[in-house]
């Protein structure tokens, strides 16, 4: 194993000022939360990327025609089926490198990455199956998935990585059902079941660790998936100035917590191992969902058991990790 | 049918999304933008990096800058600021 990278924020800074992978004049909310993660993945790269999409926020507003935002290879997918757009793209360049079909050209360059992004609508639900079956042939992608908790781009609906309360305009608020009244799929578990050799959370808002693990994702010897916090201020009911307070509160409230799993072995990273070591570093649930229009409800008269029951899940949540992460 | 058909090289171009976002003035969105008090700039480059919107070129030297045709104005550079260096002034 070669020595743990250590991003450096002004060589960061020029390359991405030389290069503009992600460039500006894209039509993403103000304030949201992808713009930031679709900027680290691109910073976090060592060799070239080619980027596949599925649909959603980032697709829909980085690429409205005549527009592109993209300086870098970029395709549009459905949303089921972007994994299965990777994992060919990916076959197909080894294919060609092995043949040499393209040594003599100056070029062509095929020593590239493979990233796949979508959001929780077509990762937790409508893509699984592609992912599942990328992940079980052992195709040496990276899938970040970024989750801002509904269908953002068709208009706030619920999704299984919408939590328990949030009000979308699925679950709206009403006197017998206040918002969602699931809980949140365990996707990173569902993926670290493929026995794939990396998997982490991130939250951009801790970007040292966040880039950390985009590259340790990037240099995987085979599938890697990244589930990135991204707040949504649009469906959130958030202020866009709070995206970054949001992401943090996430991880203090463990809500979110930060780990990866490397070879099927789970280990905390960040501020996450401080909150392990000294619990009463563990913020209440209420300072992250006060901050969202979407958990308004859940804070009048009433309503309290809501937050004792998100309180409730995100402990036993919390619990779980610690035990998985030799805590 | 009155209209010929175009023949595919009279075709405009498709699927193919050709002129770089750059040319979209985001920047028309906002209503306050950041404005950088350059004696308070402590150049940690959180500004930068925390944009959604790449609007900051930053060369790692000097106090970054936001391109005000881009900048959407959603506040999270002077929210992030640590030296409150960024004051968010209405267009
Ligand atoms: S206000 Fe928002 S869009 Fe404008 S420069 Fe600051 S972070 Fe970027
Ligand atoms: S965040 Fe503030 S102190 Fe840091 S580089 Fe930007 S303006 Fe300067």
């Amino acid at each position: 194993m070669e020595t743990v990278w250590r991003p450096n924020i002004k060589e960061l800074a020029r390359r991405e000022m030389e290069t503009r992978p992600v460039e500006s004049g894209h039509r993403l909310c103000a304030g949201c939360g992808a713009g930031i993660v679709i900027r680290q993945i691109a910073m976090a790269a060592r060799k070239p990327l080619v980027w596949l999409n599925a649909t959603g926020c980032v697709e829909v507003a980085t690429t409205i025609f005549p527009y592109s935002s993209w300086n870098i290879p970029w395709a549009h997918n459905a949303f089921e089926n972007a994994a299965a757009v990777g994992s060919g793209v990916e076959a197909a360049r080894n294919k060609l490198a092995r043949v040499n079909r393209f040594s003599n050209d100056p070029d062509i360059d095929l020593d590239y990455d493979v990233v796949v992004v979508g959001g929780d609508g077509g990762t937790y639900d409508i893509g699984l199956q592609a992912i599942s079956g990328a992940f079980e042939r052992g195709h040496k992608l990276m899938y970040v998935l970024y989750d801002n908790e509904a269908y953002m781009n068709t208009g706030i609906q619920r999704s299984g990585g919408t939590p328990f309360g949030a009000r979308t305009t699925t679950t709206p608020v009403g006197k017998v059902i206040k918002g969602k009244p699931l809980f949140k799929k365990p996707i990173v578990d569902i993926i670290v079941a493929h026995q794939i050799p990396y998997a982490a959370t991130v939250s951009p808002a801790y970007w040292n660790d966040a880039l950390i693990k985009f590259r340790k994702g990037l240099e995987a010897d085979g599938p890697s998936f990244i589930h990135a916090f991204s707040t949504c201020p649009l469906g959130w009911g958030s202020n866009p100035e709070d995206t970054i307070k949001i992401m943090k509160l996430a991880v203090e409230t463990c809500v979110f917590p930060l780990y990866e799993v490397v070879e099927g072995e789970y280990k905390l990273t960040g501020p996450s191992i401080a909150i392990a070591k000294n619990p009463a570093k563990k913020r209440p649930v209420e300072e992250y969902l006060k901050l969202q229009g979407r958990f308004r409800h859940m804070f009048k008269p009433g309503n309290e058991w809501m937050i004792e029951k998100f309180q409730e899940w995100v402990d036993k949540q919390w619990e779980m990790l610690l035990k998985k992460a030799g805590y | 049918m009155s209209t010929p058909m175009l023949g595919w090289k009279e075709l405009p171009m498709g699927a193919v999304a050709f002129i770089s976002s750059k040319e979209y003035p985001t920047g028309e969105w906002a209503v306050f933008q950041p404005k950088i008090d350059e004696s308070k700039c402590i150049k940690c480059g959180l500004c930068w990096m925390y944009c959604p919107d790449s609007a900051y070129r930053w060369d790692g030297e000097n106090v970054p800058v936001p391109s005000l045709e881009h900048c959407k104005g959603c506040g999270i550079c002077a929210t992030e600021c640590p030296t409150k260096a960024i004051e968010m002034v209405r267009v």
